[in-house]
């Protein structure tokens, strides 16, 4: 499994063009499209990762659109039930597999390396493999949608029997594209945790590390835990639609309500996959712009790795209405508000990093503090879903569909905008436009709300999720966030604008761009070169 | 990389690799292991699938409690399950029997079996079936009409707070031959004691 690389000397090729038909050694640089083909070099593929993130952020956006036209008005107007319900469950699969965990594999790849003073990944041609599994694995999962019967049409959290039993001819299809996305985020969670652990500078400890390391060795370590789970139930859903087995089918024995026990076991711990590499860039971020060390280092690290601990202990919290005897509401009940607290420390520390700094508003701080401002609404909208009580009121309606989309939209996904503003100096050696990028973050915010908060209302009012048509009590609500979804998705064509101009000019930006920025990355030129720490870069303990 | 960071990362790789395998299989442990879970608890609403004893004859007679019976036919099997009554009141520890009958309404025959699941769930171990038909496949010919007893009894020690207690049977198609899907699990009759 080692990689055998040669060892080289710094900078042995970083401007040296292939040798024509020369041994093929890792050092001879293929050129056009069969270097990003083939390239092993971390800073290509993590570039690779965010480009793919980005095309399919564009493509569940469009997707998240069509359920808002439709929902725009009261009534059936632009597409069938059945293509809406596809649409719905393509959203949320593409956003959550390709979109927004990809992204952060990509930032993973661009800076764990550079942040730890190492020169690559640790299994670099590993690393490129786990990329190239993404666009097969979604491709197959999008020609679903042209197949006979369409595409899978059960949510994504595709509960059994609706996904076996009754479920499209695709589903075998859609059960094939999951596990190959699954392999690869498990290639690269391994690849992550091997570099952390094994390649650090010399001198830094774990407790040296900058927090989007910590975070992201946590995260890794939560995906070692649960993809396998996930690669087992719909395991366990292939033999019950082609091999005649009963896991999910009461009537040869098996149990649906074991598919929603197995999905969660799997299905909480990867709502926090998708937070807590989100949490060490707002931990990156806040510091550099307040120009003050992080308050709390290490009890950001606990408390990182207490969400983590406590995330196994949960999932049940989204099946309240199963049917679970009194002990294990209540059980699931308080070890969910239990959660509240190590994120209560963590938003408790941001904001003390806060208190007294010298702050300045540049777009990566901007799309950091509306994060802790807006991730914490989403937060508690967790806290009154987890009240076992009142969730038998709350369940499958908008105001669920309110509360996932605070923490993961203003939560993850401007968390990964600031962390591009933040690093993009660092990745094109130019400073992003500065004025265009504060109208994408005050698009994005008035977007995001727009879209977002009125869920709330409907849903305490009972509008049920997941449906194409609804009662016209529910028209208003529904009008603004249409009205909101539209605004936010058009206003993301800004974000890609920026980065096309950042890519091909503007300020030149120096080694250090950000004045109060600390960390390792920041020690090598901007743009950074292809190849760098190769001589490993001594550690200097910074006070934290 | 160093020759001693390649030794490092083998290391972790290995580790990592057998925490996957790990994981993996866990997972399809936790479906026995959900079934005893259940079974042991009593939980989600599981009854014993075969026959079992009557613990006491003690009849607790200041106390009754309804017993409800519902009944339904899941999709693609063309029959029947009716109750001779839908609810009775009985006591704590008293045997009862009441009728059920299958009946095929279609012009061939087929095989099918009656799953159980009892509400409220804390009531499924009180629950006590000395013989029930949801022990065993049924097959009906064409037409057919087949009425089979169910015998049970509520134990002694059902808990105070429950008045009510709900039996559901839900009718499954099963394939035409009498061969059980791979994991139809423990529904045989397995100590055969009535
Ligand atoms: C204070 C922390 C949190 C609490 C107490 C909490 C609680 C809950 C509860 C009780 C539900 C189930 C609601 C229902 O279906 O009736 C839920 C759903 C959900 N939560 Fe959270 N949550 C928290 C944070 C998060 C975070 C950080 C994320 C992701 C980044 C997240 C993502 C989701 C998603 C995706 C669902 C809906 C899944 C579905 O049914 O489609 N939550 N949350
Ligand atoms: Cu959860």
């Amino acid at each position: 499994m080692a990689p055998r690389i040669p060892l080289q000397s710094p900078l042995q090729h970083s401007d040296t063009v292939a040798t024509a038909g020369g041994v093929d050694h890792h050092p001879s640089q293929p050129t056009g499209w069969r270097r990003w083909l083939l390239t092993t070099n971390h800073k290509e593929i993590g570039t690779l990762y965010l480009i793919f993130s980005l095309s399919m952020f564009f493509v569940g956006g469009i997707f998240a659109l069509v359920v808002r036209a439709e929902l725009f008005q009261p009534g059936l107007q632009l597409v069938e039930p059945e293509f809406f319900n596809q649409m719905t469950t393509m959203h949320g699969l593409i956003m959550v597999f390709a979109a927004v965990m990809p992204a952060f594999t990509g930032l993973a790849n661009w800076m764990i390396p550079l942040q730890i003073g190492a020169p690559d990944m640790a299994l670099p041609r590993l690393n490129n493999f786990s990329f190239w599994l993404l666009p097969v694995a979604f491709t197959l999962l999008l020609s679903t949608l042209l197949m006979p019967g369409g595409g899978p049409n059960f949510g994504w959290t595709f509960y059994a029997p609706l996904s076996t039993t009754y479920a499209p001819a695709s589903t075998t299809f859609f059960i094939l594209a999951l596990h190959i996305a699954g392999i690869s985020s498990i290639l690269g969670a391994i690849n992550i945790i091997a570099t952390i652990l094994n390649m650090r500078a010399p001198g830094m400890r774990l407790m040296d590390m900058p927090l989007f390391v910590w975070t992201w060795l946590i995260t890794a370590f939560l995906l070692i835990a649960v993809m396998p789970v996930l690669a087992g139930v719909i395991t366990m859903m292939l033999m019950d639609i082609n091999f005649g087995t009963s896991f999910f089918d009461a009537g040869g024995g098996g149990d649906p309500v074991l598919f929603q026990h197995l999905f969660w076991f799997f299905g909480h711990p990867e709502v926090y996959i998708m937070i807590l590499p989100a949490f060490g860039i707002v931990s990156a971020i806040i510091p550099t712009f307040a120009r003050k060390p992080l308050f709390g280092y290490a009890s950001m690290v606990y408390a990182t790795a207490a969400i983590a601990l406590l995330s196994f202990l949960v999932w049940a919290h989204h099946m309240f209405v199963v049917g679970l005897p009194l002990v294990a509401e209540l059980f699931f009940m308080y070890s969910t508000m239990l959660i509240a607290v190590p994120t209560g420390v963590k938003v408790f520390n941001w904001v003390t990093t806060l208190f007294r700094g010298s702050i300045s508003f540049e777009s990566p701080m901007l799309f950091a503090l509306a994060f802790v401002v807006l991730f914490t609404i989403g937060g508690f909208s967790g806290l009154m879903l987890a009240i076992a009580p009142a969730d038998f009121q709350y369940h499958d309606t908008y105001f669920v569909v309110a509360h996932f989309h605070y923490v993961l939209v203003p939560g993850a996904i401007f968390a990964i905008m600031a962390g591009v503003y933040y690093w993009l100096p660092k990745w094109t050696g130019h400073y992003p436009n500065e004025t265009l990028a504060k109208w994408h973050f005050w698009f994005s915010v008035i977007g995001v709300n727009l879209t977002f908060f009125p869920m709330h209302f409907a849903g305490l009012a009972g509008m049920p999720r997941r449906i194409p048509d609804y009662a016209l009590q529910f028209a208003d609500f529904n009008l603004v966030s249409s009205i909101g979804a539209f605004f936010f998705g058009a206003s993301q064509l800004l974000f890609v604008l920026v980065i096309i101009l950042c890519v091909r000019g503007g300020k030149p930006a120096p080694a250090k761009a950000w004045e109060g920025a600390v960390d390792l990355e920041w020690t090598v030129p901007s743009p950074a070169p292809l190849h760098t720490f190769e001589t490993p870069p001594v550690f200097r303990q910074i006070e934290k | 990389m160093r020759s001693h960071q390649a030794e490092g990362v083998r290391k972790t790789v290995t580790k990592t690799i057998f925490a996957l395998m790990g994981m993996f299989a866990f997972a399809f442990a936790l479906v026995p292991l959900y079934d005893v879970f259940c079974e042991v608890t009593g939980i989600n609403g599981k009854v014993s699938t075969s026959a079992q004893q009557v613990l006491s004859n003690e009849v607790n007679r200041d106390r009754y409690v309804t017993v409800q019976f519902i009944t339904r036919t899941s999709a693609g099997l063309p029959w029947r399950l009716g109750v001779e009554t839908r609810q009775v009141q009985i006591h704590p520890g008293q045997m009862t029997e009441v009728d059920f009958t299958f009946s095929n309404r279609s012009q061939s025959a087929s095989w099918g079996r009656a799953v159980p699941s009892v509400s409220p769930s804390t009531a499924s171990a009180h629950v006590r079936k000395v013989s029930c038909f949801c022990f065993q496949e049924q097959r009906l010919d064409a037409n057919e009409n087949l009425t089979i007893p169910l015998v049970f009894q509520l134990d002694n020690t059902l808990p105070e707070d429950i008045a009510t207690v709900t039996l559901v049977y839900t009718l499954y198609p099963l394939e035409e031959s009498n061969e059980r899907p791979i994991v139809a699990r423990h529904m045989n009759n397995k100590n055969g004691e009535i």
